[in-house]
């Protein structure tokens, strides 16, 4: 029997597949939004010097980082709904994936906020700027201009993992896959169209990301480093 | 219903976390091996080999492990091929981790400095015996702490076998909430195991990073 390729029914369904494609890109969205004002206050708790908000911070990440993020989708999915809470499955992957990437994001701004030189900080403090001042133009924007290209890296990992949120029955595009494939049974076309769409979604990302780069850190784009 | 978690039901997670490491086992030597292949792919003098690796990593970095899973196990048998569970998973796990650490060791071969490819020219060694006796072993002490970093990944990932059906850690776990309906407790104690897998290797991770840092002066 030989072996025929067939895409044009999995194609014939371009609709869902860009449904499915567009809710994987509202996920990624309110996870790297959400996950990176979780990383802001996580590094700065961190840093803060209080021993128990660092204890606390520091258990955050190490717990995040050391285990599956399926295995903490299922946790917060059946966590909340044993404490009589119902959700819809999107809001408990959007729950579980922002709690997971703002838990690397913190590792990754971390290392931002601790490469900029003392003497930037004393100077500022020199110049009379508040805390709260030396914090947002010395430390949070110079360190997340550092981190930068780690950050984004970072995002398109977690776009990628959310397809991993299709066993808790999210719609995205993962789940759209499996609901093409068995309809089709074409699970070979289907899956190698799917991968490419996820190529396709992080290039698109990849570039987005480079443009807000421009738009968010004017000296990188006049002299082409950061700092 | 199937009653109260009992040691049996830890015994059967034993098992599955057992499989969890072989798994683990299995993707690091073979996607190791094809990770060097590729790493070396990448900083060849043809330029249609490194084109070749290049394209190989871009397109399996922006593809989900979980999408690879469902091609390899799912679209491999609806061609017709018959593949097990752990076939599929390890086949998929090499594909997954060559790409990633293809990408992380040719940073270290790229960051042995550039005077010791050209010393090792001076001294008229071959191409291969420049790689093998100069940079090689000068690019393996750089490498150790981000490969030992990239386990953490490699052994989570392996979460993602479940899904075809291969009965590691997660998997088990979800077998024995399909009879107790405990799911919390469960995952709970899966997400300790895991932790207690992978904590230790993050940790060392860092100190060989660290020690690394220190000695960083003697290698230059």
């Amino acid at each position: 029997m030989g072996l025929v390729l067939d895409f044009s029914v999995v194609l014939d369904r371009w609709q869902a597949l860009l449904d499915g494609a567009t809710l994987t890109l509202q996920l990624a969205f309110i996870a790297v939004v959400c996950g990176a004002a979780i990383g802001v206050f996580g590094a700065i708790g961190r840093r803060g010097g209080n021993v128990l908000v660092e204890r606390l911070c520091g258990a955050y990440v190490e717990a995040i980082r050391n285990t599956p993020l399926l295995v903490q989708i299922f946790l917060v999915y059946f966590g909340l709904s044993s404490l009589g809470l119902q959700f819809s499955a999107f809001t408990v992957a959007a729950v579980a994936l922002t709690i997971n990437v703002g838990a690397y994001t913190t590792e990754i701004m971390r290392a931002g906020f601790d490469s900029i030189h003392k003497g930037q900080i004393e100077a500022a403090e020199g110049l009379g700027l508040s805390r709260a001042q030396i914090y947002w133009h010395v430390i949070i924007w110079p360190g997340i201009e550092r981190v930068y290209p780690a950050l984004t890296s970072q995002f398109v990992l977690l776009m990628l993992a959310s397809s991993v949120t299709s066993q808790i029955s999210a719609e995205e595009l993962t789940a759209v896959a499996n609901y093409i494939q068995s309809e089709t049974y074409r699970s070979f076309e289907t899956y190698i169209v799917v991968a490419l769409i996820y190529v396709a979604l992080s290039f698109i990302m990849r570039f987005g990301f480079w443009l807000l780069g421009l738009a968010l850190f004017p000296r990188r784009r006049r002299l082409g480093t950061p700092l | 219903m199937g009653g109260a978690l009992n040691i049996n039901h830890l015994l059967f997670l034993g098992h599955g976390a057992l499989w969890t490491i072989g798994l683990s086992a299995i993707a690091l030597v073979g996607g190791g091996s094809f990770g060097f292949l590729i790493a070396l792919g990448r900083v060849s003098p043809s330029r249609a080999v490194r084109l070749l690796a290049a394209t190989y990593v871009q397109l399996i970095q922006g593809t989900p492990l979980l999408v690879i899973m469902f091609l390899s196990f799912f679209g491999l048998a609806a061609l017709g091929l018959n593949i097990s569970p752990l076939l599929a998973a390890g086949a998929s796990m090499t594909i997954f981790v060559a790409a990633y650490l293809g990408e992380i060791w040719r940073g270290c071969i790229e960051a042995v400095p550039k005077q010791q490819w050209e010393a090792a020219e001076g001294l008229a060694l071959s191409r291969s015996q420049r790689m093998v006796k100069v940079i090689l072993p000068q690019a393996i002490r750089l490498a150790t702490p981000p490969t030992v970093g990239f386990m953490v990944q490699i052994v989570k990932n392996t979460s993602l076998a479940s899904v075809v059906g291969f009965v590691e850690l997660t998997r088990s776990g979800q077998i024995i909430n399909n009879s107790l309906f405990e799911p919390f407790i469960i995952y709970s104690i899966i997400a300790v195991v895991y932790f207690s897998l992978c904590y230790p290797l993050s940790r060392l991770s860092r100190r060989l990073e660290r020690s690394a840092l220190q000695k960083k002066p003697a290698l230059a």
